[in-house]
């Protein structure tokens, strides 16, 4: 919980678990990062945000999973493509978000940094901290909080 | 806050609880020197603690209490104004370290008060050697003598030394050096110390136990047998558990692999694994599990400052406090006993002078007891004071509105002794400041039944009252019903199941029970209850109500029952019961109502727990008709105020309605079965011939599809009732608004916001049968006389046909005055058919003013029609020679009891 996830503007270098939605890298610092794993078994809620694709059993614990595509607003992925899940935490609850693949861990300065373009779309833009230019791509950074602020909205107006 | 100080702060709030209730015992038993003992040392390790970080204020008071109670073990005699001082003081302590948590500062303010009546009455002079107290104590200060165990001596100093040095959390505060949390005893404790650190019980706020070092005198005295504990966070135990449910579920597909393959070296390491596992299981679940006595350890306190303040000498009489439940529960049900014991003591437990008149012993008793039973645990709490005033309570429940007094009236002693768990019930007559207004009782069946539990009251007038709660041992693992719905499984919480029924389609010969339609909304008929069906795959599609089009055919109708509401949930298919884990759902899924939780299933798999009370909201939000299980079939007998009609289509379209209760089955024919014999309809109905009529003239019977029909049976003969459409159930206030002059026809009535007609089933029943009208009974040479009393316009007329189609000649009166004018003025009548029910006069008035008015009126037949039998109804009638008492929609019951009548009273009457 130190340096990287707060501002998003790291001092120093960060390390960064890259992962895939369609054709876009996006980056996860890592300390948010508790595991990688492949989903399996997940039994769909009814009634949910349309975010949560349902709970999976991760290790005999209950985990959330939401979907990072239907979170940005992207179509769904096609049926029996690969999919692969981040596990997250957050006050002490599990998440995790499934995403269409893994990519390796880069460590990232701040000079590469830039901030998050304006003309991005809204959506996009109130879940990244910033967009990092690397070697003839360019990597998002998902800001972790913000992914995960969903519900609270929708709960406050059913309550 | 520095972990000191909180550590500090958790071990004396747990001490003075001890102390408190030592204290109770204590004066009751003062020559026990062993319960001297230990309030003497719990006391002096809060002083010496307080000394020690600082807390003067504290500091003195403890002083002073520790002065007192020094006194006390020389042998000063206890009174109960010393005790009561004492207390005092530990309230102002507790008080004090509230503050203290709160602000992390000792507040300011004097204690001089205590102090100084503390220090007065120690100061006073002691009887000496006279005591009776304490009697083989020596009054030689320095030392007290250990008897029990070891004939030897031991002097104070030694015992001072055997406390600091006893092992355990006490000694945490005390040592600087120690605030590594859950470690109980550093190394340089010698004692026994590495026994403590094996002996992992770790019960979160058991009482410190300090007895090894002093053990010389550990008797069988103590309160609970006090165990060697260690202090464990909450989360540790519950990630351990997390942990466990892994294994488990590991070792589960470890076994169906070994199951598969027939090599196995592995066979035998995986069933000790196996063996190994299931004990851990055990052994994780039964740190959770905590004594109920941790509930209960502030009651005997609290019934003794009642017992002071209401003048009134109270017991408390506690047993099974060893019994251990899961510590959610305890926490749940920990304010609900104590307000139950409050109330037992305030409201149960007469006056001492009333108790003496009464001829019973003058201290009341208060009885507390757990035990385990099943799966679940039984707690009652039983005072033998003077009973609920059950005619109080009825008289109450009658004003405050919550049932018709003629539905109270019937009602069962249990049944009327819950009222007092509704919102702002409370008979009793003064108000006093422990209870009596009336909150609580409600809010006390709400939290036991926020966790599965239930109340029942037995009361008996002058002997006492015993509360028995039921609550389950855990909330973490409960027994539920894994059904499918969809493609899905689900949890279902067996607590709220009554039963399976099976459905089938209503084509399928074989089937018992099959899902019936009401304008579309399914209900399933369950013993002679209409039962409000939804799916449970609808609901999850977010639909409370069925559509048309959705199959509700077959499968497996889950009865539930919430609170008073009934319904059924229909699911594809039911696999089986299982213990399942209790999960919370996720803050991103909380405000989901049809969920409970979620739990991981034995092969790994998360589903969803079902919550009965979100179902129950939804199905109430939707279909409040019928729902109510008890209220329905209340609110249709308690008479005229409301009927529940069955409407259908009959004719040109319109609505008709007839009286539900004279409906025997609602059935739908293929219309290739109807056979025409003579010119008449008819079809094979349950192996005998049914004719059919139509409702109306208009109606034309179908030749071909389905056909609705009415079916009204009386005896062995029925009769089918053709229908376009049966359209819904109502139930409302009747009010036959324009009488009809058409003999099929009782008139017309706004039912739903639509103009429905009620029709005249006796009107049909001869079309039926041509001598259903003169009846399968004797014929009556002459047709009697009889006078029908009914206020309510629409049983008139619903009955008079049905009694001149029986043979009677009828009169019919409105009320009980003019009933007696008619049976002055005329004497040709033979008897009389009277409801009991009517304003003004009631039924029983009139009979009563007959049998007064004497000669022939007196004689006079009666039968008697009422919406309610009591057994005080029944009573009565038979007091005022009434012949029978039938119940009102009974037309079948009338018909016989006037045949019967005629049997014998009209044989010699004509």
């Amino acid at each position: 919980m130190q340096a990287a996830n707060g501002n998003g503007i790291p001092t120093d270098t960060t390390d960064y678990v890259t992962v895939f939605v369609g054709e876009t890298m996006f980056g996860l610092t890592i300390d948010r990062v508790h595991d990688v794993f492949v989903p399996a078994g997940i039994t769909p809620v009814p009634l949910a945000p349309k975010e949560i694709v349902g709970l999976l059993n991760l290790r005999g614990r209950v985990v959330t999973a939401l979907c990072l595509r239907r979170r940005l607003g992207l179509p769904s992925r096609e049926a029996g493509a690969a999919q692969m899940a981040i596990g997250l935490e957050q006050a002490g609850e599990t998440f995790a978000l499934i995403v269409d693949g893994v990519g390796e861990v880069l460590k990232l300065g701040a000079e590469t940094q830039e901030p998050v373009p304006i003309n991005l779309d809204a959506r996009w833009r109130d879940l990244s901290l910033g967009v990092h230019r690397l070697d003839g791509r360019l990597l998002v950074i998902l800001d972790v909080n913000a992914l995960l602020a969903f519900g609270d909205a929708r709960e406050t107006k059913a309550a | 806050m520095d972990d000191l100080l909180r550590e500090f702060l958790v071990e004396s709030a747990e001490h003075l609880d001890t102390v408190d209730a030592e204290l109770v015992r204590f004066e009751q038993d003062p020559n026990n020197q062993q319960i001297l003992r230990n309030i003497f040392r719990l006391v002096h390790t809060i002083k010496g603690t307080c000394g020690f970080l600082g807390l003067p204020r504290l500091e003195a008071l403890a002083h002073a209490a520790e002065t007192l109670m020094g006194r006390f073990r020389d042998g000063y005699p206890v009174s109960g104004g010393s005790v009561t001082l004492i207390l005092a003081t530990l309230d102002r302590l507790k008080a004090i370290l509230s503050d203290l948590e709160a602000t992390g500062a000792e507040p300011a303010g004097a204690d001089a008060d205590l102090i100084d009546a503390l220090e007065r009455m120690a100061s006073e002079e002691a009887p000496t050697a006279a005591a009776p107290v304490a009697a083989p104590a020596p009054i030689v200060l320095p030392q007290i003598l250990e008897r029990e165990l070891k004939p030897g001596e031991v002097s104070l100093d030694e015992l001072e030394r055997a406390f600091m040095e006893a092992p355990g959390p006490d000694d945490d505060a005390g040592e600087p050096a120690l605030d590594a949390f859950p470690e109980p005893v550093p190394e340089a404790f010698a004692g026994p110390a590495p026994e403590a650190a094996t002996e992992v019980e770790p019960v979160a706020s058991a009482p410190a136990a300090a007895a090894p070092a002093s053990a010389p005198s550990e008797g069988g005295e103590g309160p609970v047998t006090k165990v060697q504990t260690i202090r464990v966070n909450v989360d540790t135990i519950e990630h351990l558990m997390t942990m466990v449910s892994e294994l488990v579920l590991t070792r589960n597909q470890l076994l169906e692999i070994a199951r598969r393959h027939e090599d196995s070296g592995y066979k035998v390491p995986l069933q000790r694994l196996s063996h190994v596992t299931a004990e851990l299981q055990e052994g994780v679940m039964k740190t959770r599990m905590q004594p109920i006595g941790n509930a209960w350890q502030k009651l005997p306190r609290v019934v003794r400052d009642l017992s002071a303040e209401l003048g009134k000498g109270i017991d408390l009489v506690m047993s099974g406090a060893e019994t251990e439940l899961d510590r959610q529960v305890l926490d749940v049900i920990k304010d609900p006993l104590t307000h139950m014991v409050r109330n037992s003591a305030d409201h149960g437990i007469e006056a001492t002078k009333d108790r003496v008149k009464a001829g019973k012993p003058a201290r009341g008793a208060i009885r507390l007891s757990a035990y385990h039973e099943g799966g679940t645990i039984t707690i009652e709490i039983a005072d033998d004071g003077k009973g609920l005033d059950l005619a109080a309570i009825r008289k109450k429940a009658v004003e405050r509105n919550l049932a018709p007094a003629a539905e109270v009236e019937k009602m069962t002693d249990a049944q009327v002794a819950k009222f007092i768990f509704h919102a702002g019930f409370s008979t009793a007559k003064a108000v006093t400041s422990v209870s009596g207004r009336g909150v609580g009782m409600d809010v006390v069946k709400t939290n036991i039944e926020t966790i599965g539990g239930v109340v029942d009251i037995a009361t008996e007038l002058g002997k006492g009252t015993t509360f028995t709660i039921k609550i389950p041992l855990t909330l973490a693992i409960v027994s539920a019903l894994i059904v499918k719905a969809g493609e899905q499984r689900y949890a279902m919480p067996q607590i709220a199941v009554l039963e399976l029924v099976r459905v089938d389609p209503k084509d399928d010969k074989k089937s018992t029970n099959s899902i019936e339609r009401i304008h579309g909304a399914p209900v399933l008929r369950l013993r002679e209850r209409l039962l409000p069906i939804v799916t449970l795959d609808g609901l999850m599609r977010g639909q409370a109500t069925v559509e048309e089009g959705e199959i509700v055919e077959s499968g497996f109708v889950v009865v539930a029952q919430v609170g008073r509401q009934r319904f059924g949930v229909l699911v594809d298919e039911v696999f089986h019961t299982e213990e399942i884990v209790v999960k919370p759902m996720s803050s991103k899924l909380r405000h989901i109502p049809l969920f409970a939780g979620n739990t991981i299933l034995g092969d790994g798999a998360v589903v969803l727990i079902v919550d009965p009370n979100g179902i129950a909201k939804l199905v109430g939000q939707s279909a409040q008709s019928g729902a109510s299980a008890e209220t329905e079939s209340e609110e249709a007998e308690a008479g005229d105020a409301k009927a529940t009609l069955l409407v259908f289509k009959g004719g040109s379209g319109g609505f008709k309605a007839v009286p539900l209760s004279l409906v025997t089955r609602l059935e739908e024919i293929d219309s290739s079965k109807i056979e025409h014999l003579g010119g008449r309809p008819l079809i094979q109905y349950r192996g005998r011939l049914m004719p059919l009529v139509p409702a109306d003239p208009s109606i034309e019977i179908r030749s071909e599809g389905m056909q609705a029909l009415v079916v009204f049976s009386d005896g062995d003969r029925a009769m089918g009732l053709v229908v376009d459409e049966i359209v819904d159930i109502v139930e409302e206030r009747l009010d036959i608004e324009i009488a009809a002059d058409r003999s099929d026809l009782i008139g017309s009535a706004v039912l739903r916001g639509r103009a429905t007609d009620i029709i005249n089933i006796a009107h049909f029943l001869p079309l039926a049968y041509d001598d259903w009208a003169r009846g399968p009974r004797k014929t009556v040479v002459k047709a009697p006389s009889l006078l029908l009393v009914d206020d309510s316009a629409f049983f008139r007329d619903m009955l008079t046909p049905v009694l001149k189609a029986a043979g009677y000649g009828v009169t019919s009166a409105a009320s009980a005055d003019e009933a007696l004018g008619l049976l002055r003025s005329n004497p040709g009548i033979d008897l009389v058919v009277s409801d009991l029910e009517m304003p003004g006069r009631s039924g029983f008035d009139l009979v009563a003013a007959m049998r007064e008015a004497g000669g022939r009126l007196a004689q006079l037949p009666v039968i008697a029609l009422t919406g309610t039998v009591g057994a005080d109804a029944i009573d009565r009638a038979r007091r005022l020679a009434i012949s029978d008492l039938v119940a009102k929609f009974d037309r079948s019951g009338l018909l016989a009891a006037l045949a019967e009548l005629g049997d014998t009273d009209f044989a010699k009457a004509a």
